[in-house]
């Protein structure tokens, strides 16, 4: 029992990185229909970008002797700030990459996003060599155990922090003007814009949002996990990808739950089966879903609507 | 507008034409040797690469510094033809394929972990090239392949010096082992490890057998099975990448256990990583860094000057090698200028080369092209360092 539990600890926080990383994917397909396949490096960007926030921080906060802040302190706002900045590079992403590729096939818009992720990795490998960076230990780890099973507080504070995200997106998306216009533009396309609803600034609005989730997964991965390399959004991107499918389209308790259910398999297929299988289960599992659910668990077909 | 295009095109082709005929014209000549670097510049492990870089032009300075290499009288420049294979086993082959065919290297020295020297020695064997790996401990990278030699001791002997430490140091009787299935090094070390453990303590003494994949981050799952197994130590034959994910999440899973480490453990590159999770830990090694004597200090002490941090084990390896093929040469006796002719040639001379004194150890190569050399065992200081603890040699 306690075994399992501390399987399922393990599993909340894996599966907190694929749910962030999926929503970014789904709002995207939601809205604009394009997979952003640049988003598993927009990530990673989102790591370096929270890393060197965070060592200019701490460097700020020595060199002009305040009082010592506390780490949680320079941890959110080197959350908030990270998350800032690394929205901008979405929107930039966005307006660079694909705005002219709006009326083009899909499939142009997919492989400059392939392309703008192979930009930012090497980009990264230029500016900053191979090196491997290891991110600043913000709030130092205390452990507790309960009942046998064992938990830090870096955990609880990823998953917790995930959960807050994901709340405040939905409340977003559910409660406000721009979150209404996402809604409609992904009900329909063509003819949203046509009532006035500016399409270019809910596209970028969208970007950045996704971005900025992305970002904040990146900082949590690098809290969980400290050591950076600019492949490191690769892997998880495409998987987080595949959440983003089984989630359905555009909806963000699909891409929440199913990132979470990814973790949970790739945890548990690896406590009970050799490694290997881990990502061969994994996907077998999801393929057997969308055999009964094509459109994932929330997600609607498309195929009767007008598009651009 | 077409026009202008196709004449820039034309131009383009022109100068690319040009630039090759300039690179062909010094491969021409006779009095140049060259010797190929195949390293891992980037990718997982790029401060491996950092250190057979940096051993291997310290060395050409010496010989630069000395007008050229002398081989039966007469001396010759030598370059170095530095590729990165990017720490994968396809791009180590390619850049093999590449030295030997389009660079016409004389001796290829690398590449550094087994996953790439396995394939590329198998290359470099076909093409009759002598390839030397300074940090390569499989045993199949040197395996029914003439021309392949290595400068460090084999996973064989490894794994059973690690197995007899824990038990001697420790008194431990159940072991646990967590490995990257899909890399060579760590594959083979783990499983001469088990074989090795359980000759000591009987079948079933390995009570965790846990593996996973080239760039998984989160070992958690595989960790709170070890934990559950009652293991008394943790043996980790990893890179110094994983070594300071898996060392961290296991002490915030609650593991107390000591963890035990390989080679590949000793990178300049690993306490900037893992911080004080790594301190007081063991690892198996080629050299001892701290409290080093005689020419091993001195040639730390030069690498230290020059590049600013204390060589790692891959340093000195490298080191090591550049003299080895330097003396292979040597011994060979006359260029010919024939390249296929004087590999042949620095190949025997290799083989022939007997108690050389390197600063990793004395080396005498088997008939597989491996080295019989000792082995150190190091522990991580509380400051950091990697302190000698203790030497195993082979009967």
């Amino acid at each position: 029992m306690e075994f399992f539990l501390q399987n399922v600890v393990n599993a909340l926080q894996w599966g907190s990185f694929y749910a962030l990383i999926a929503l970014g994917y789904s709002m995207v397909y939601g809205v604009l229909l394009l997979f952003n396949f640049a988003h598993g490096d927009i990530f990673m960007v989102g790591a370096y970008v929270g890393f060197f926030v965070a060592t200019g921080l701490l460097l700020l906060v020595s060199s002009l002797g305040l009082v010592s802040m506390p780490g949680w302190v320079v941890l959110v706002l080197v959350i908030l700030v990270a998350m800032f900045i690394t929205a901008f590079v979405g929107v930039a992403v966005e307006r660079i990459g694909y705005r002219p590729l709006r009326q083009a096939p899909r499939a142009s818009a997919a492989i400059t996003g392939l392309m703008i992720g192979i930009i930012f990795e090497t980009g990264n490998l230029a500016l900053l060599g191979a090196r491997r960076l290891s991110f600043p230990e913000l709030i130092e780890t205390t452990t507790y155990t309960i009942g046998g099973v064992t938990v830090t507080n870096k955990r609880i504070m990823i998953v917790a922090v995930s959960l807050l995200l994901m709340f405040a997106l939905h409340q977003f998306v559910q409660r406000t003007k721009w979150g209404m216009a996402m809604r409609a533009m992904a009900y329909d396309f063509a003819v949203v814009p046509l009532m006035g609803v500016p399409l270019n600034s809910i596209a970028a609005l969208t970007f950045g949002l996704g971005s900025a989730l992305a970002a904040a997964a990146g900082i949590l991965f690098g809290v969980a996990y400290p050591v950076l390399s600019p492949y490191m959004g690769i892997v998880v991107g495409w998987k987080a990808f595949v959440a983003a499918i089984l989630g359905g389209r555009g909806s963000i308790l699909g891409a929440a739950l199913a990132g979470f259910l990814l973790g949970f398999i790739e945890i548990f297929v690896a406590t009970i089966f050799p490694s290997t299988l881990r990502d061969l289960i994994a996907f077998s599992i999801i393929l057997l879903i969308l055999v009964f659910r094509p459109h994932g668990f929330f997600g609607e077909a498309h195929t009767s609507r007008l598009r651009l | 507008m077409r026009k202008v295009s196709i004449s820039l095109l034309v131009m383009l082709l022109f100068a690319i034409g040009l630039s090759a005929c300039g690179a062909a014209a010094p491969g021409a000549s006779t009095n140049t040797i060259k010797i190929g670097i195949n390293a891992p510049l980037t990718g997982d492990i790029p401060k491996v690469g950092e250190g057979t870089k940096y051993a291997a032009e310290m060395w050409l300075e010496d010989i630069d510094a000395a007008g050229g290499l002398e081989v039966g009288g007469e001396k010759y420049d030598v370059e170095l033809v530095i590729e990165d294979n990017e720490a994968k086993a396809e791009s180590a082959t390619a850049v093999t394929t590449k030295l030997i065919s389009q660079d016409e290297i004389l001796v290829m020295v690398g590449p550094q972990s087994s996953k790439q020297a396995v394939p590329a020695g198998e290359v470099a064997n076909n093409q009759k090239t002598p390839m030397v790996s300074p940090w390569s401990t499989n045993p199949n990278t040197t395996l029914d392949r003439p021309f392949v030699f290595r400068t460090p001791f084999l996973d064989p002997f490894q794994g059973p010096v690690l197995a007899n430490f824990a038990t001697e140091e420790f008194g431990f009787t159940k072991a646990a082992v967590l490995y990257d299935v899909a890399s060579d090094y760590p594959k083979g070390l783990a499983e001469f490890f088990k074989s090795g453990w359980e000759e000591l303590h009987g079948e079933g003494s390995v009570v965790a057998y846990e593996s996973f994949t080239t760039n998984d981050t989160d070992f958690s799952a595989q960790l709170t099975k070890i934990k559950d197994s009652g293991a008394e130590f943790l043996f980790a034959p990893q890179y110094y990448n994983e070594v300071a994910l898996i060392v961290q999440q296991a002490r915030e899973l609650g593991w107390e256990g000591p963890i035990l480490g390989s080679d590949s453990w000793g990178s300049a590159e690993l306490m900037s990583l893992c911080g004080d999770a790594c301190k007081g830990l063991f690892f198996s090694t080629h050299y001892a860094a701290a409290g080093a004597t005689g020419a091993t200090k001195e040639f730390i002490d030069r690498y230290n000057e020059k590049y600013g941090y204390v060589p790692d084990d891959v340093g000195a390896l490298t080191w090591d090698t550049m003299l080895l093929i330097q003396k292979a040469i040597q011994d060979c006796g006359t260029i010919t200028g024939d390249i296929a002719q004087d590999r042949q040639c620095v190949r025997d001379a290799m083989a022939q080369i007997k108690d050389f004194e390197g600063i990793t150890g004395s080396m005498t190569f088997t008939e597989e092209g491996d080295p019989v050399k000792c082995a150190v065992i190091v522990k991580i200081s509380d400051a950091g360092e990697f302190e000698f603890y203790k030497q195993v040699c082979p009967e």
